[in-house]
């Protein structure tokens, strides 16, 4: 059996007096692509958000557990720079580029946790300093080609294809050389050549033996994309389980179309 | 050519403002004759004038709308620079040209002249500092001559208390000033945009404040007199020769600073600077440290203020708060912004064209602050990116590993 990479339990997140998730449970195994599906304002990005620091959650555990190792790290009340640096990396569902940076120097912000030149490093820009941004700027062209974007390396990032643009986000969240990838609707607003290429590419990186949680609407990609898939709806967990057995889970498909009245 | 309807429309607009302008310019009180004075010929110059920049601004807009390979013009204008920049030669021939007038500059003309120009000069270093932090990291910071004053007021007070030499506290006084900035840092830290820019305002009015109000410790109002001049391995000078030598001093400190600021630019700092300005929330999520970040950006931008503010108690061997007001800060910040936020070269035009401008129309002086307005209203409209704006988008071409 695959050792867990991700291990939440209990995850509760209260807003006020709306609880926008309800004691959730979640794991993510080595080399795994984990989905994460559920109607709108199921909670799924808030998830996203509490696991990644941008919210701290009311109750709950999430720890992650390095595969080479089997201390845990406890991944809350951790700031967000603090998640990525402990190997957590997500890109984001409304397209969060550097809009005026390059192609490059965007995935080379990825390396930005795993280099450490400072102040005193950059003025006097000493042989360890060179070396570093060298290694730098091979890593993140190196991902660029990887991800089919070497060619818009030097292009500003807002300049790029719709389709582009999202790759991008995953190449900078692969440059901060995640345990575990969090795609939140990586396909969203892409037509369907768009999605059969993504479909490609998110193969390609699992291939690698990376592991990644995808939040995502198009049920065509999870299929083909998921080895599990987790189900929420207002805040819960309403199923799990393997594609199949998703497909035809009667609760799965009550929350999305609705139950049957009788007559 | 120009419709009636824009004839009209013309004409509104100039009646609108006769009216805005009446005020001020039609009457006149004569406070000994207890008269008002009606100066109804000014309000149909006023009426005359505004139609007439209206039918020109027009006639812009209709050639501009034939001519659509007019704004390409502007383009070629700054690629052409920035082609001279990429190049090394002619960056090189570029570089010696300006090195040769900088040295040559006080041989050619008078004293007065150098005085301004190392003012100039002055403005450059700050607008460089302040970059880092508006132009770079995009924190708003409408209090910045508070590191000004904190560096000259530490060189000043040093000198008079302990004697201290220029030399001995121009480091002591960048720091005191990048400590400052850590200072103000701590609090903003959650801030962004507007709110940021008030607190910073705020900051630079408290230091004012208590450097004009806390007599015992800053002499109030009739500020500190008698600071030295910098001096160089104890040799005297005349009044001219220290000119002369605060000037080259000043080139020195502009080279150094250009230098060091294009090294952080570039380096994974500058870069997360940069994306600090441009998303903070995906920033962070790239694992760039929020707090740390924009402390180190806010400390060295007013490293470079205090620096310059221990040269410019030093230059004046004279300092009052009243050097250190908003308008101070203002000046330093159309800088950044004319000159074209996060780009070097531009800050330095923008620096010499908004100090030396007004030192050279001193015929215009009344009506310095209208034409300060008017140059960054006009800045805002029809470029915004600033006179030269930067050149980041190319620079890492040649790196491109094979």
């Amino acid at each position: 059996m695959k050792q867990s990479i991700l291990q939440v339990t209990g995850l509760t997140m209260d807003f006020g007096g709306i609880r926008a998730l309800n004691s959730l449970d979640l794991d993510v195994k080595s080399g795994e692509i984990v989905a994460l599906i559920g109607p709108n304002g199921a909670g799924k990005t808030t998830f996203f958000n509490c696991i990644t620091g941008i919210y701290t959650p009311t109750a709950g555990d999430i720890f992650l557990t390095p595969p080479d190792s089997s201390k845990k790290i406890s991944l809350k009340g951790l700031k967000p720079n603090q998640v990525t640096e402990k190997g957590l990396a997500r890109t984001f569902q409304n397209i969060r580029l550097f809009a005026k940076m390059t192609v490059l120097e965007n995935v080379m912000i990825g390396r930005h946790c795993r280099t450490k030149a400072f102040v005193f490093g950059a003025i006097f820009r000493t042989a360890a300093t060179r070396k570093e941004e060298k290694s730098i700027i091979e890593t993140s062209y190196a991902i660029l080609e990887k991800l089919g974007l070497a060619e818009f390396a030097n292009e500003f990032a807002d300049n790029l294809p719709y389709g582009a643009q999202r790759r991008l986000e995953i190449a900078r969240a692969l440059a901060t050389e995640p345990l575990l990838l969090l795609l939140d609707e990586p396909a969203a607003g892409m037509n369907p050549q768009e999605t059969i290429a993504l479909d490609k590419l998110i193969k390609k990186i699992s291939l690698d033996g990376q592991a990644i949680l995808l939040i995502e609407h198009d049920m065509q990609l999870v299929m083909s994309l998921s080895d599990r898939i987790f189900v929420m709806d207002y805040g819960k967990k309403i199923a799990q389980g393997t594609p199949a057995e998703i497909r035809e889970n009667p609760v799965v498909i009550k929350a999305y179309l609705g139950e049957e009245v009788d007559a | 050519m120009v419709s009636l309807k824009e004839l009209k429309k013309g004409l509104l607009t100039s009646l609108w403002f006769v009216f805005l302008t009446f005020p001020i310019i039609v009457i006149k009180v004569d406070p000994i004759q207890r008269t008002v004075i009606w100066r109804w010929q000014n309000a149909l110059y006023m009426a005359l004038g505004t139609f007439g920049i209206y039918l020109l601004v027009k006639y812009y807009q209709h050639r501009k709308e034939n001519q659509p390979s007019r704004p390409k013009n502007t383009e070629q204008t700054e690629s052409f620079l920035h082609g001279i920049l990429q190049k090394p030669l002619q960056r090189k021939i570029l570089v010696g040209v300006v090195a040769t007038i900088a040295v040559l500059f006080p041989h050619f003309f008078s004293t007065y002249q150098t005085n301004v120009m190392t003012t100039a000069l002055m403005y450059v270093v700050l607008g460089l500092g302040l970059n880092i932090v508006v132009g770079l990291a995009g924190l708003l910071d409408l209090g910045f001559v508070a590191f000004y004053a904190v560096g000259a007021y530490t060189y000043a007070l040093l000198n008079l208390h302990f004697g201290l030499g220029f030399w001995t506290v121009l480091p002591i006084g960048g720091l005191i000033a990048a400590m400052f900035g850590v200072l103000l840092g701590f609090p903003v830290l959650r801030l962004r945009g507007d709110y940021l820019a008030i607190v910073t305002l705020g900051f630079g009015e408290i230091i004012r404040l208590i450097l004009e109000n806390w007599g015992k410790f800053s002499k109030g109002p009739s500020g500190i007199s008698n600071i030295s001049r910098p001096g160089f391995l104890g040799m005297e000078f005349s009044l001219e020769q220290s000119i002369l030598y605060t000037y080259y001093l000043m080139i020195l400190f502009v080279i150094i600073t250009i230098f060091v600021v294009n090294r952080l630019q570039d380096s994974r700092l500058g870069r997360a600077w940069i994306a600090l300005r441009e998303d903070e929330i995906a920033c962070q999520a790239m694992g760039i440290d929020k707090r740390k970040t924009k402390l180190v950006a806010f400390s060295l931008g007013a490293f470079w203020a205090g620096i310059v503010g221990v040269m410019f108690a030093a230059k004046t061997t004279f300092i009052n708060p009243a050097s250190f007001t908003f308008l101070e800060s203002a000046i330093i910040l159309s800088i950044v912004v004319l000159g074209g936020m996060g780009s070097i070269i531009g800050v330095v035009f923008g620096a010499l064209i908004l100090i030396l401008m007004p030192e050279y129309l001193r015929a215009l002086s009344e009506y310095r602050m209208l034409a300060f307005g008017g140059i960054l209203v006009c800045m805002m409209i029809f470029r915004p990116q600033g006179l030269i704006s930067n050149i980041r988008r190319t620079y890492r071409f040649e790196k491109k590993p094979q």
